[in-house]
């Protein structure tokens, strides 16, 4: 398993991986806002932890086809699923690849991002939580959408059009949080909805994903 | 007997045809005596005309979710005991369950202009119907993607199992994320709250036609599928002979 992981993560950080990539991605998604919006400090301000959720999932969404694709290409997917290390416990790593890769420095990133946008002083602990507890659920459903996609040709945006509809929640709970911490009312409710999410999609959708992989590597 | 024995397709087809008629024609009626005595009430003292169109709202929604509900009954019974009949089931439930979908959308926005001022309002319930159709049209975009019959319906089956959990939790979601315009269950049990029977009788016959026409339209499309199923077969053998 640490083996796995530890390839994996090779993988993505070297060059052609496209580490960096779905940072720049965020970086470019928290640049155009302004534009489209207007530089309007007091505007940008209040909708600038929205801003940063979509702009955190869309940047997620870029890479997930990377997390089964390039393996299924060059057939070491198929060496892996006769690995003995079971499939599930294989898509859970993947999955944690891709948080590292992907999620982990959008989380880092996040707060310099803030201060592009005017958010406000209070939000920046509650952004960071946020997104430190929802994005593992999102790299988490999008191997499951990877799984889903793995054999097609034009999987990409199919890709997309399957695994935005179950961001949702998650979404919905990690603006919650961050807009009510903002405010300072009560953010126990949310953020421990969004744990929840993360939790149960880190315990079940391994599971889900594995047997899509079984019927696509059919 | 039981009802398994309906998973065999020739079965079901000769059951199905001789059940056919009869769901069409009951839809036919159901629908037309429902909506031209919905129209025919008097107008609400404070909603004007405008209220006719429950008529149609009421049926759709009921309908857009039951067609859900029915997917994934369908995709249980495919993965578990694994009969075509019940995949195919699935598939042809979507298409209608998407424009279900769709009617109650578009009837609830013309209706929300009147009354609300508004076409669209970012209310929980109308929220959580978009993220529906949304997972409708990635559940049809599925299955028109992936060419191999037996892998599509496995994963649309997949997706369709976890995108029914998602579905549940985005429905809560919304509600605890934005307080809505939408008022709450049309229909109570509870004496008092329960709209005057004038309206609620033609909803119910227009409730019982959209359910008879969502029956008949699954079951042609079902039939249909079989028939394409069947002659892909036959064409393949052509092929190989």
């Amino acid at each position: 398993m640490k083996a796995l992981l530890w390839r994996d993560l090779q993988l993505a950080i070297r060059a052609g991986g496209g580490f960096g990539l779905s940072l720049a991605f965020f970086l470019i998604v928290c640049t155009l806002v302004p534009f489209g919006v207007g530089a309007d400090g007091g505007q940008l301000s209040r909708i600038a932890a929205g801003i940063l959720w979509v702009g955190a999932l869309l940047s997620c969404l870029l890479s997930l086809d990377r997390i089964f694709a390039l393996d299924h290409e060059d057939g070491s997917l198929d060496l892996l699923a006769t690995a003995p290390l079971p499939l599930e416990g294989m898509v859970a790593i993947k999955a944690l690849a891709h948080w590292l890769t992907t999620g982990l420095p959008l989380v880092i990133c996040s707060p310099v991002l803030g201060i592009l946008l005017h958010l406000p002083g209070a939000a920046y602990p509650w952004l960071v939580l946020s997104l430190t507890v929802g994005t593992p659920a999102l790299s988490m459903l999008g191997a499951f959408g990877a799984a889903l996609t793995v054999g097609l040709r034009r999987g990409g945006l199919l890709l997309s059009l399957l695994v935005l509809p179950l961001y949702v929640p998650t979404l919905i709970f990690g603006a919650e949080t961050v807009r009510r911490g903002l405010m300072g009312t009560e953010v126990t409710t949310p953020l421990v909805f969004l744990a929840g999410i993360t939790f149960a999609t880190l315990a079940l959708v391994p599971f889900a994903a594995a047997a899509a992989l079984r019927v696509n590597l059919r | 007997m039981s009802i398994w024995e309906y998973a065999n397709p020739v079965k079901f087809l000769r059951a199905s045809g001789i059940v056919l008629p009869w769901i069409v024609a009951g839809a036919a009626l159901c629908t037309v005596v429902g909506l031209v005595w919905g129209f025919l009430t008097p107008d609400d003292y404070r909603q004007g005309a405008t209220v006719k169109i429950v008529f149609l709202h009421v049926p759709a929604a009921l309908m857009a979710i039951n067609a859900w509900m029915m997917m994934l009954v369908a995709s249980l019974v495919w993965l578990i005991r694994r009969h075509h009949v019940s995949a195919l089931a699935a598939k042809a439930a979507a298409p209608v369950g998407a424009v279900m979908t769709l009617i109650a959308l578009i009837t609830g926005a013309i209706w929300g202009q009147p009354m609300w001022g508004t076409w669209w309002e970012w209310d929980p319930r109308l929220t959580s119907f978009l993220v529906l159709f949304l997972f409708y049209l990635g559940y049809i975009a599925l299955w028109e993607a992936i060419e191999d019959p037996d892998s599509a319906a496995d994963l649309t089956g997949l997706l369709c199992l976890v995108g029914s959990v998602f579905a549940f939790l985005s429905r809560y979601a919304v509600n605890f994320w934005n307080q809505g315009l939408h008022q709450g269950a049309s229909l109570s049990v509870a004496p008092g709250e329960r709209m005057s029977s004038v309206y609620r009788y033609p909803l119910y016959v227009s409730m019982l036609g959209f359910f008879l026409l969502f029956l008949a339209l699954v079951l042609i499309r079902t039939r249909t599928e079989i028939r394409r199923r069947r002659l892909a077969a036959l064409l393949a053998r052509e092929h190989r002979a």
